[in-house]
């Protein structure tokens, strides 16, 4: 129990204050990085990219797709590991990285769906198939709905921190299994002809805005992060002096612009 | 230290399974409703009975889901109420050992009668001659699995006073691989196929969560029924 | 043994909060065998949740408690298996007897002597109830099973969360010479109540002065 007591620099790492404050310092930088990965990644792969021999100007909507389902996954385990860390050494941070990930998760998972039914529609005539991959990505949504309908049920922060902490871990566990026996279950049913689940060679005129665009993804994913995680601090931390003296020095500046507007 | 281990396990198994035998009406309604609902399969769909042998094995595996699903929100809740939860969060033996009794008490009054009950429900839905053990090891099996994964969801939610639907939406998608590789066993039987493999799988997920979600019901446990 | 000299229960500096709000801190207290000590406070003040804390079922946000002078997260099997907690709720199964209940519940505790549970029950008052389920009781005689448990136990911790709701006058003067029984062989008692105690050496504890004083 006391084996983490002399490691006051980590706590002070999770320190929520620490936190806003440094992040505040990155963010502009941040921002702008964002900005221009995904502008770049966009035009290329939009603009400048080769069209499909067979699928034509459609098969483009995979530099949405692919990243989106890419972070959809990877964002479950940030948003466990930021859960296990909470439980581990009880650091209200990272609880709070937790449940800000959980919507950003949903909203990319929920991309990823709504994209593949878009592109499903002129490749394979339907919106929608029971593809392994994408009857995986819905129970990816389904695992992020309850993380989240979790979160909420609780009145009490503490109760509800913890208790999504355990379902995402669960959920952790869980995702490989899932993933596994989806896909097993579709080769069982479907003949190996229309198998999807091998991605074809692309050409590297194709592939490298794509990478570009998964690199953007990325960098959206932590902006929108620490963002989610910066109000939750401060809706959460609202009654301490620290946010009070942000507020109300936030108050005066506005003041004063209105002030200079005015006249 | 197996003598203190035993006195968790067993105290709480023999408590819950004589709990269950004093509310047997209670207790039967999960088997109740799993027939029942298969009743309304031929009249929703068909009643010929070679397409409903088509889907004989998936549906009773669905309706088994199911019918754990409803009787496993009551697992932690009437001991969250009386107090008796806050008396085994206490008990000096190691939580999870206390936890698996109860789950298995759930498993020996749901999991068990609906497996039971299972070939009953396949002559009425006319599943294969070749399904029906197939289906009750895969059942056997896997309404173990259900139990123990929903344990998960139960104590996840018991300090919630409208848990049961959230606690469904919580274990849900955690069942899946269970009815994936429950239903297969059947129908690879029904198709001619060696079946074990199938259910070799649902028994290695078994083993898993009786490993696991002990350990998984016990946080959760300590971590919302004490706030 | 060496450790009888240190203190049976101490806390240390023990501090509580909950969603950020802090409920209480800086709790300093010395129990030993032989004390009886009442929790008193407001509604809110934090009784219930000292007590849930004493069972290790709550976490301190800090400080410490000390289980013969070694902090009970160290030694918990020893600690929770010579302790005893009754809360609110009587723990008791409605559709259970109420020697049914009361013999889950000294099975379910590591130090219990497993003959007495017929004794105990004619002690409370609860003789003739033997088979019949506890539905049929009403919440005094609820709370009169749990409080079987007492004439049972031998463990010496002891935490009474409101011990006399619900049970009549003659109720209480029973577990009042239960009580003044158990400290007198070296037990000790933590409890919250309102009521006055008609009881040698009470200590008191008020949760909100921190004043502690003799009855």
């Amino acid at each position: 129990m006391n084996l983490f007591s002399d490691w006051t620099w980590f706590h002070r790492l999770g320190s929520p204050r620490w936190f806003y404050q440094n992040s505040g310092r990155w963010l502009p930088w941040l921002s702008v990085v964002t900005l221009v990965v995904l502008a770049t990644g966009l035009v290329w792969g939009l603009a400048f990219a080769p069209a499909d021999a067979k699928q034509g100007n459609s098969f483009r909507i995979i530099y949405i797709h692919v990243p989106a389902s890419f972070l959809a996954l990877a964002g479950y385990y940030i948003m466990a590991i930021a859960g296990a860390v909470g439980l581990i050494w009880k650091m209200k941070l990272s609880y709070m990285v937790m449940k800000s990930a959980a919507p950003i998760g949903a909203v990319l998972t929920f991309i990823a769906l709504f994209t593949g039914a878009v592109w499903g529609k002129p490749t394979w005539g339907t919106y929608w198939v029971w593809d392994a991959r994408i009857t995986s990505m819905l129970i990816l949504l389904f695992l992020y709905a309850g993380v989240m309908a979790l979160q909420y049920a609780y009145h009490s922060v503490d109760a509800a921190s913890k208790a999504g902490a355990i379902l995402a871990l669960v959920g952790t566990v869980n995702i490989p299994i899932i993933y596994k026996s989806v896909d097993w279950w579709y080769t069982l049913h479907q003949p190996a002809t229309i198998k999807l689940t091998s991605a074809p060679s692309m050409h590297p005129d194709m592939f490298q805005p794509l990478l570009v665009m998964i690199a953007g993804f990325y960098l959206f994913y932590a902006l929108v992060l620490i963002l989610q995680t910066r109000n939750e601090i401060l809706r959460r931390e609202r009654n301490t002096s620290w946010v009070r003296e942000l507020a109300a020095a936030k108050m005066t500046t506005n003041t004063i612009a209105n002030e200079a507007k005015s006249e | 230290m197996a003598r203190q281990m035993d006195s968790g396990f067993l105290a709480w198994l023999r408590r819950d399974l004589l709990l269950a035998w004093r509310r047997r009406g209670e207790v039967a309604s999960p088997v109740l409703f799993f027939i029942m609902v298969s009743t309304l399969i031929p009249l929703g769909l068909t009643p010929e009975s070679t397409r409903l042998a088509e889907v004989a094995a998936g549906m009773v595996w669905v309706m088994a889901l199911l019918a754990t699903l409803l009787s496993v929100d009551g697992l932690f809740a009437s001991d969250y109420q009386d107090g008796s939860l806050e008396q085994m969060l206490i008990t000096p033996q190691l939580l999870p050992l206390p936890v698996l009794g109860k789950i298995t008490a759930h498993w020996l009054t749901t999991g068990l009668p609906l497996t039971l009950v299972s070939p009953l429900l396949g002559l009425m839905l006319s599943l294969p001659a070749a399904g029906f053990i197939p289906l009750l090891w895969s059942l056997a099996l896997g309404t173990a699995c259900l139990s123990l994964i929903g344990a998960v969801g139960a104590a996840l939610t018991v300090s919630l006073r409208k848990g049961g639907l959230l606690l469904t939406l919580l274990v849900m998608p955690l069942y899946m691989p269970v009815i994936i590789f429950g239903s297969a066993s059947v129908s690879y039987a029904i198709d001619g196929i060696n079946w074990l493999p199938p259910l070799a799988v649902l028994g290695a997920l078994c083993a898993a969560a009786v490993a696991l979600c002990p350990l998984a019901v016990a946080g959760a446990l300590r971590a919302t029924a004490s706030n | 043994m060496s450790l009888s000299s240190s203190s049976l229960l101490s806390i240390e500096n023990l501090a509580f909060e909950r969603d950020d709000s802090r409920l209480f801190d800086g709790i300093n207290l010395t129990v030993n065998g032989g004390d009886i000590l009442q929790i008193e406070g407001a509604n809110g003040s934090g009784k219930t949740t000292l007590l849930r804390l004493l069972t290790g079922a709550l976490q301190p946000s800090a400080g410490r408690i000390n289980y013969q002078g070694q902090p009970i997260s160290e030694n918990r099997y020893d600690y929770l298996a010579d302790m005893l907690y009754i809360g609110h709720q009587p723990a008791v199964k409605l559709n259970l007897t109420a020697e049914e209940n009361l013999r889950w519940m000294v099975a379910s505790a590591a130090k219990s002597n497993r003959v007495a549970v017929a004794d105990a029950l004619a002690e409370v008052g609860l003789a003739g109830y033997s088979d019949i389920p506890c539905y049929t009781l009403s919440a005094g005689q609820h709370r009169r099973v749990a409080l079987a448990r007492l004439l049972i136990s031998e463990a010496r911790l002891w935490y009474l969360d409101e011990p006399f709701t619900a049970i009549d006058k003659q109720g209480v003067s029973l577990l009042q010479s239960c009580l003044q029984h158990h400290v007198a062989q070296g037990g000790l008692v933590v409890l919250s109540t309102h009521q006055d105690l008609a009881l040698n050496n009470v200590r008191k504890y008020n949760l909100l002065s921190r004043a502690e004083y003799l009855v």
